[in-house]
């Protein structure tokens, strides 16, 4: 059997690649495992539940990876040119049904543990008696809505809307329900309670994004989307844009607010004051 | 299956612009794609390093920024650009129209494609789509800043939105159904080709695993590209005809009411888009598939393991890549029942990609592997496609997406599958088949080079992607300091902006090497790896009708290595039986 001999080098080349594979194996490993950067700690129920999913992703994917990393190291070393025969075969039907339903059953059994976190967040409405707030985009502006003591929206119409002269929402003065509609450009709610959010936008697409309560919806044009959370961690939470809606996306921020219920009344009473 | 007409329809041009320039020879506009897709990517890759340069040192005084310091509109112009280009002029140009057009037919014993007119004519069509979308940076305004998917009504609504949503986002548009329109007519000629022209013995289980990529693509690309060029022109109407496909009642723009919009739908583009834009990320990187299992059974010196499922495998990822554009959406405002199917399929399409993974490593397994360049360049193909690949676990889940979505643990997962992966193969495919086009080997010690940079690499730019992910950092910032919790991860943004600046210098290792070995080159003869297919029958390069008039008969399939008893380790699929030794 006529045959080339190998070149010189093949084994160097070999354990360089194999030497490089592992190397970058174990540091993923590692990297994933020191969480140096990180998410930050989670301020709901829910979000408890979300990194909980995504520990669970990790160490599957994370025994493939290393496993199929480790396995293409080993064969580059292994079967490297030595000037030997090759082992010939085909393929083999066994090995090719038994990896397939091994996948089947691991990939899919992982989509469908993921599918409780969505359920809940959007299969089901929010609790009864939830605080309902109105979020609006707006190029490169988050603005807040709660509908007063009256407990209703006012009315809004897009020729009245001026961010410059103070109505960024439009809100339309001559409608009652409008009077005591709250507009703030950050966001308070009081720990512990169930809150509804209605997400719009007067513009282009943008995206509500809170880190901590592993939450991300778009504000879509000409839709009103509902969500909601439950936050339990008291503190201050940045907002931020996560949808490319133009040149100032960057820094199309706010703050969430989760405070106690005595200083959310507080905040209200303050803000109903300001109205006056 | 058509025999050839014989007797010259089809005679050499001898004018040097019927030869180069408007040549109906599939190898010389395989060629033109290759040369296409080379500018357009130092473009992109330019531009990228303009991006990671603005990200770290801000205030950096660059070219190409009047005014000295970059805005935030000419760094999303920049996003746009780079996404746009790379997608299209060069991860669906090179792989597919640049090596396909030079290597399918050869390899299934054609004299050219089955419609060398409108093959030049797609290459044409490209190179105007090209230049279209080049000329948006030159018009007031600049290039759009709404990113390659342009979503509306950003993208809609015209320069109200911002800088470059003018005149720049209309070229955009028009440029982009214009390369749909090429993408359709390349497609047609593939198809056509491989049913229609195949030699005699050249059935479909006979077929190189690089032909049956390159028709899984062409049948997706003929599917989706309709799509979206329906979607541009949708688009295109509502920037200029004042439909209202896109855009609903009611908006109000920086305080100016939108009054002459109705009633459309910000949705609908993303459902058609996807539509087109899942299957695409297929388009990108089939070939790529088809070119390491090719490269990965030619060097280990044995067969491809399990040839019928590696075949399924891509017929499967073809199909299931139809049915899971709605993981894009996830967080769209799309019902989020929909979200749980379309969630589902995502999973399942790893099936197909875990079987080709497999397969690879079977191939490998008690093989003989000959290390040159192309094989290194395969082997970093399975390493990225296993990286880029799991990562999208995490993605398909929706409830893991309201975290991750556009972060950059999204931008890490594309770079390395569909950016990194398919670029693997495009290097993989050019060490391989350059001695072929060109007549010369590329030197290997460059090449090695090239290859241990690029490998590492890659990995140091797109590895740490992912943690700024999980910290939550949001894709498509022009900025770090809009938002707190950016600061801490600048020394991630440091370290990536370096590596990308290492890799994108030594590119032009590969540049030089390119051009070097035109001229000084080891000779390459007409097969010197020894491979099997019917390109390597004929001389390097091959004459104007491929065979010159004796069209080959094939008599095995395309993965003879190492079968017993036969007299060389290999057999070429044209070797009449009684040659061949105990054939398999």
């Amino acid at each position: 059997m006529h045959r080339k001999i190998s070149e010189k080098g093949s084994a160097a080349i070999a354990f360089c690649l194999a030497l490089i594979i592992v190397a970058f194996t174990v540091i993923t490993v590692y990297m994933f495992a020191a969480k140096s950067w990180w998410f930050p700690p989670a301020i709901s129920a829910f979000g408890t539940q979300i990194d909980a999913q995504f520990h669970r992703t990790l160490v599957i994917t994370g025994i493939v990876f290393v496993l199929a990393q480790l396995g293409l190291a080993w064969v580059i070393f292994r079967y490297r040119d030595q000037g030997r025969k090759v082992e010939f075969f085909e393929g083999n039907s066994t090995l090719e049904f038994v990896w397939t339903v091994a996948t089947v059953v691991l990939f899919v059994g992982l989509g469908l543990y993921g599918e409780h976190a969505w359920a809940e967040a959007h299969f089901q409405g929010a609790a009864p008696g939830a605080l309902q707030v109105e979020i609006t985009g707006q190029q490169f502006a988050w603005n807040f809505r709660y509908a007063g003591p009256d407990g209703k929206w006012g009315q809004t119409k897009p020729e009245l809307v001026s961010a410059s002269s103070g109505n960024p929402l439009g809100l339309d003065p001559r409608d009652p329900a409008a009077k005591d509609d709250i507009v703030s450009p950050t966001m308070y709610v009081p720990e512990g309670r169930e809150v509804e959010v209605l997400i719009r936008t007067q513009d282009v697409t943008h995206s509500f994004y809170v880190r901590e309560l592993r939450l991300k919806q778009d504000a879509v044009p000409g839709m009103v989307i509902h969500m909601h959370f439950n936050a339990t961690v008291p503190g201050e939470y940045e907002i931020a844009c996560a949808e490319l809606c133009g040149l100032g996306h960057y820094r199309m921020r706010s703050f969430l607010y989760v405070v106690s219920q005595a200083d959310y009344d507080k905040w209200i009473r303050d803000q109903e004051a300001a109205l006056q | 299956m058509v025999t050839h007409e014989s007797g010259g329809h089809h005679h050499p041009p001898t004018g040097f612009i019927r030869k180069y320039i408007f040549s109906v020879d599939h190898k010389v506009i395989g060629i033109q794609y290759y040369f296409l897709a080379l500018f357009s990517v130092f473009l992109g890759m330019t531009l990228s390093l303009l991006m990671r340069i603005h990200l770290v040192w801000p205030a950096a005084k660059l070219p190409f920024t009047p005014g000295g310091v970059m805005t935030p509109e000419q760094y999303l112009a920049l996003v746009t650009m780079h996404g746009t280009i790379m997608v299209f002029m060069v991860l669906t140009t090179a792989p597919q129209s640049g090596f396909g057009n030079y290597i399918l037919p050869i390899q299934i014993g054609a004299e050219d494609m089955a419609f060398p007119v409108l093959n030049m004519l797609s290459f044409w069509v490209t190179f105007v789509s090209l230049m279209v979308m080049v000329t948006a940076f030159f018009v007031t305004g600049g290039a759009p800043i709404s990113g390659w998917t342009a979503y509306p009504t950003l993208s809609a609504l015209g320069q109200i939105t911002g800088p470059g949503q003018g005149a720049g986002q209309t070229l955009w548009v028009i440029g982009l159904g214009i390369f749909c329109v090429a993408s359709l007519l390349g497609a047609l000629n593939f198809i056509t080709t491989t049913i229609d022209l195949r030699a005699k013995g050249m059935t479909f289980g006979r077929l190189p695993l690089t032909v049956w990529a390159w028709l899984i693509t062409a049948v997706l690309a003929l599917l989706a590209f309709g799509v979206l060029l329906a979607a541009c022109i949708l688009l295109l109407l509502d920037r200029t005809a004042g439909t209202s496909f896109f855009i609903p009642g009611g908006l109000v723009v920086t305080d100016t009411p939108i009054t002459w919009h109705k009633g459309g739908s910000p949705l609908l583009w993303q459902h058609l888009f996807w539509f087109f834009g899942h299957p695409e990320v297929y388009i990108a990187i089939l070939p790529g598939m088809g070119v390491a299992s090719h490269v990965l059974s030619t060097f280990s010196r044995k067969p491809v393991f399990g040839y019928r499922a590696m075949v399924g495998a891509m017929c499967a990822i073809g199909f299931l890549g139809f049915c899971v554009w709605g993981h894009h959406m996830f967080i769209s405002g799309m019902s989020p029942y929909s979200a749980f199917a379309f969630s589902l399929m995502t999973m399942t399409i790893g099936v197909p990609s875990a079987i080709k993974t497999f397969n690879w490593l079977g191939t490998l397994w008690g093989a003989q592997i000959r290390f040159t360049t192309a094989m290194l360049f395969a082997l970093g193909f399975v390493s990225l496609f296993v990286t880029g690949g799991l990562s999208g676990l995490f993605l398909a889940q929706p409830s893991l997406d309201l975290y991750l979505h556009d972060t950059y643990f999204v931008v890490a997962h594309f770079h390395l599958i569909m950016g990194v992966a398919a670029i693997f193969g495009i290097f993989s495919a050019t060490y391989f088949w350059y001695p072929k086009m060109f007549g010369r080997m590329l030197n290997e010690s460059i090449g090695r080079l090239h290859f241990w940079i690029t490998f590492v690499g890659v990995y140091c730019i797109f590895m740490p992607m992912h943690f700024l992910g999980l910290a939550g950092h949001p894709r498509r910032y022009a900025d770090l300091t809009g938002v707190n919790f950016l600061a801490p991860l600048h020394a991630v943004h440091y370290f990536i902006t370096i590596s990308a600046m290492v890799v994108i210098t030594m590119q032009l290792l590969f540049l030089f090497n390119f051009f070097y070995s035109m001229k000084a080159g080891k000779i390459a003869g007409d097969n010197p790896y020894e491979a099997t297919t019917l390109e390597w029958a004929i001389p390097s390069p091959p004459p104007f009708d491929n065979f010159a008039g004796q069209v080959p008969v094939v008599y095995r399939g395309a993965y003879e290595f190492g079968v017993p008893g036969a007299h060389a380790d290999f057999i070429p699929q044209h070797l009449v039986p009684a040659k061949a030794g105990r054939s398999h």
